[in-house]
């Protein structure tokens, strides 16, 4: 990106990135429970939660709100107040253990190791320090080193995201930049202590399409050149489509789907997933009517019994024995295909998608 | 006023053979503050400027533009919400653009709005039964002892349970909630429903819902949309026209396929290409993007002549002097460019 008023579009396309097999895991996630006690019971927000993800890849956690894809990366980064929140289980990041990590550990983890970029960059900048200051701030906070020394980074590290100008940037407030810039400053503030792995919340979704593209760019681009683990929270199918390498998708808790992108967005094998599919309007073709779940996710305070999507589901009846509702099924492979997995109870459901969901996708 | 206007029982005046609602070159500054410490000199922002529009009967209309581009300040003009600062809004041929409070009650009732946020627009402290209520007893739509069983046929219609009308709204969820404002609307029989956003704030399976009950009110009761909505997607599944906004101009006009398919307007382009496509995974192969540098210009100082020129790669001398005419340049679609054209191949690809 070089000056912002001349404006030459440049036509890219994203290269596929081959498929890792075998790396070993940067992030690691076992069986994590989050559960906060309230006054109206014990909200169960992650229930049993386990993922891993390599370094140079991206996952991407897809659910609606509710469904405990920001709580459990929140935890990722020991961000839960230990005194509301129960956190079980084991998240191991490079090899440390984060659950119940010591918070002067956690500082130093914290925006080193790992950082985070959020959705809202309105109220994720403080509006009365400058953007290089907060930049300055969280390299100094890591590195022991002058303050011309870190402004020099703050500048390098502004360009490097696209800002333009950088060196006359770096003095001004956040209310002086764009939304589309703020979020590139707070992408900025997140890699300047190159972390091994990236955490990013719901990145675009306060953004217009056009900028949205141009920092999914930004972000793919960096990935490749740091090398990082990235987990790229979302709830826009197409985003995920084009950014990830596998997807986890979560309901009321759980993970119900984890595999390679291609598949879990190509052929689904859960009835949610198929759900999802089918509610999104395609921008090509006949418009098709489209086949909602019906009902609203359930309260985390009494997630139903057996399998948590039950209450919607439409395949239910085809399950013998009454097991959808008392039985909780298992995440594990229910086709020949053992590199994904799915929580669901139905037979043969590559056959089910293909006869029956496949023809009515919009 | 001109031609001769009939005006019916409800008080609504209307020209024979006027559309439903016409917008011409409709304006409208907004007061800022000027820059630096004496701040002397007044500026504007220009939010809307100079947007032309016509809604038939029955026709859904969807606006589409980034943050900004005056989507929203247009449909607070049309429910004049807004005073405009110049141009005409024709509701049946009659221009409402500066009529009075008084004299604009009836056209109130015909005109309704539905908003995007359903946490803001309900008043907590309200029952359900006394929001759509209000509504009917503004517009003195039914005596006061049928109020309630018309609350009810109307919780109905939108999918909620008639025995909640004496619930408050936090005891509803999102979607819920976006259906007691469906409800609030449909309850003055309006002929056109201006739905600023209605479905964005809400999720992904609940939205796919309210789109389906909106589309069934639309074709069991005729009512006119005028659909604002960022999400491509969702604005051609619902609209059979669609009209693209930049800095306050609508930029590109047309049938919903024609704009799909062919748009012509480098900005249109620019925004179908940017929006992330799920086909990739399908074997779709992956579009070639036209990426916009920078940001949208402000609207207190927009660029000379064509307002997208400063991000536009087509950009010449004549765009900098010369603000291009929305003109028709294929059957009923018109394109504001010195240089529209259809794009050389399609920009969303076909899905097998």
């Amino acid at each position: 990106m070089s000056d912002q008023t001349t404006g030459v579009p440049q036509t890219v396309s994203r290269v596929p990135r081959a498929a890792a097999t075998g790396e070993e895991a940067y992030l690691e996630v076992t069986d994590l429970q989050v559960q906060f006690p309230t006054a109206d019971g014990l909200v169960r927000a992650v229930q049993g939660l386990s993922y891993s993800v390599p370094l140079r890849r991206t996952l991407a956690i897809v659910g609606e709100s509710g469904s405990g894809k920001s709580v459990s990366s929140m935890a990722v980064l020991g961000l839960h107040d230990r005194r509301v929140a129960r956190i079980t289980g084991s998240i191991k990041v490079g090899g440390r253990e984060v659950v119940n990590m010591s918070d002067k550990d956690l500082e130093g983890f914290r925006g080193g190791d790992a950082a985070m970029i959020f959705q809202d960059p309105q109220s994720s900048l403080h509006p009365y320090f400058t953007v290089g200051n907060q930049i300055i701030e969280s390299y100094r906070a890591h590195n022991n080193v002058s303050k011309r020394v870190a402004k020099a980074r703050a500048i390098d590290m502004l360009g490097r995201v696209g800002i333009p100008n950088p060196s006359r940037r770096v003095d001004q407030y956040p209310h002086e930049f764009s939304g589309g810039m703020r979020q590139r400053a707070m992408i900025a503030m997140a890699l300047v202590n190159d972390p091994k792995l990236l955490i990013a919340d719901e990145p675009t979704t306060a953004l217009d399409v056009t900028v949205q593209a141009q920092i999914l760019d930004l972000i793919a681009d960096l990935q490749r050149d740091f090398g990082s683990a990235v987990v790229f929270i979302t709830h826009d199918l197409g985003v995920v489509a084009e950014i990830a390498d596998d997807i986890l998708v979560m309901y009321a808790g759980t993970a119900v789907e984890h595999g390679p992108v291609n598949k879990i967005l190509g052929e689904p094998l859960h009835p949610y997933a198929w759900g999802l599919l089918e509610s999104i309007p395609a921008l090509t073709g006949e418009p098709q009517p489209l086949h909602p779940i019906p009902g609203s996710p359930p309260s985390l305070l009494a997630v139903p019994s057996g399998c948590p999507f039950h209450p919607r589901c439409e395949f239910k009846d085809r399950v013998p024995d009454d097991w959808c509702t008392t039985l909780r099924p298992d995440l594990i492979p229910r086709t020949a295909d053992l590199g994904r997995t799915s929580r669901c109870h139905l037979k043969d459901p590559d056959k089910v998608f293909e006869t029956e969901v496949l023809p009515r996708l919009p | 006023m001109t031609a001769a206007t009939t005006p019916a029982k409800s008080g609504v005046r209307s020209v024979p053979g006027a559309p439903l609602l016409e917008l011409q070159n409709v304006k409208m500054h907004f007061k800022a503050k000027g820059e630096g410490f004496l701040a002397r000199k007044t500026q504007w922002v220009q939010a809307v400027d100079g947007v032309d529009l016509t809604v038939q009967p029955g026709e859904t209309i969807g606006l589409v533009g980034e943050s900004g581009c005056g989507k929203s300040t247009t449909a607070r003009l049309i429910t004049r919400l807004l005073e405009p600062t110049a141009g005409e809004i024709r509701y049946q041929g009659v221009d409402i653009a500066h009529m009075s409070e008084r004299k604009l009650r009836p056209y109130r009732r015909e005109i309704q709005l539905i908003f995007q946020d359903p946490y803001s627009s309900l008043n907590p402290r309200h029952t359900v039964g006394t929001i759509v209520g209000t509504a009917l007893r503004t517009h003195g739509m039914v005596p006061k002892s049928g109020e309630l069983s018309r609350v009810q046929e109307l919780l109905e219609v939108v999918g909620l349970n008639p025995e909640h009308y004496n619930r408050y709204p936090h005891e509803f969820s999102g979607g819920q909630r976006q259906r007691i404002g469906i409800a609030r609307a449909l309850a003055a029989r309006p002929k056109i429903i201006v739905a600023d956003e209605p479905v964005s704030a809400l999720d992904v399976s609940i939205q796919a819902q309210v789109m389906n009950l909106l589309e069934n009110l639309r074709k069991e009761l005729g009512i006119a949309f005028v659909f604002i909505a960022h999400d491509l997607g969702v604005v051609r599944h619902f609209c059979d026209r669609v009209a693209v906004m930049y800095l306050g101009r609508v930029v590109e006009e047309g049938p919903r396929d024609a704009l799909y398919l062919k748009p012509q307007h480098p900005y249109t382009q620019a925004l179908l290409s940017a929006v992330p496509d799920i086909g990739v995974v399908r074997g779709v192969p992956p579009k070639n993007r036209i990426r916009l540098v920078g940001d949208v210009p402000s609207p207190v100082d927009p660029p000379s002549g064509c307002r997208f020129r400063t991000r536009c790669w087509k950009a010449q001398d004549i765009c900098a002097t010369d603000d291009p005419a929305l003109i028709e340049r294929a059957p009923a679609q018109r394109v504001a460019c010195h240089f529209a054209e259809p794009p050389a191949e399609s920009i969303l690809a076909e899905t097998a």
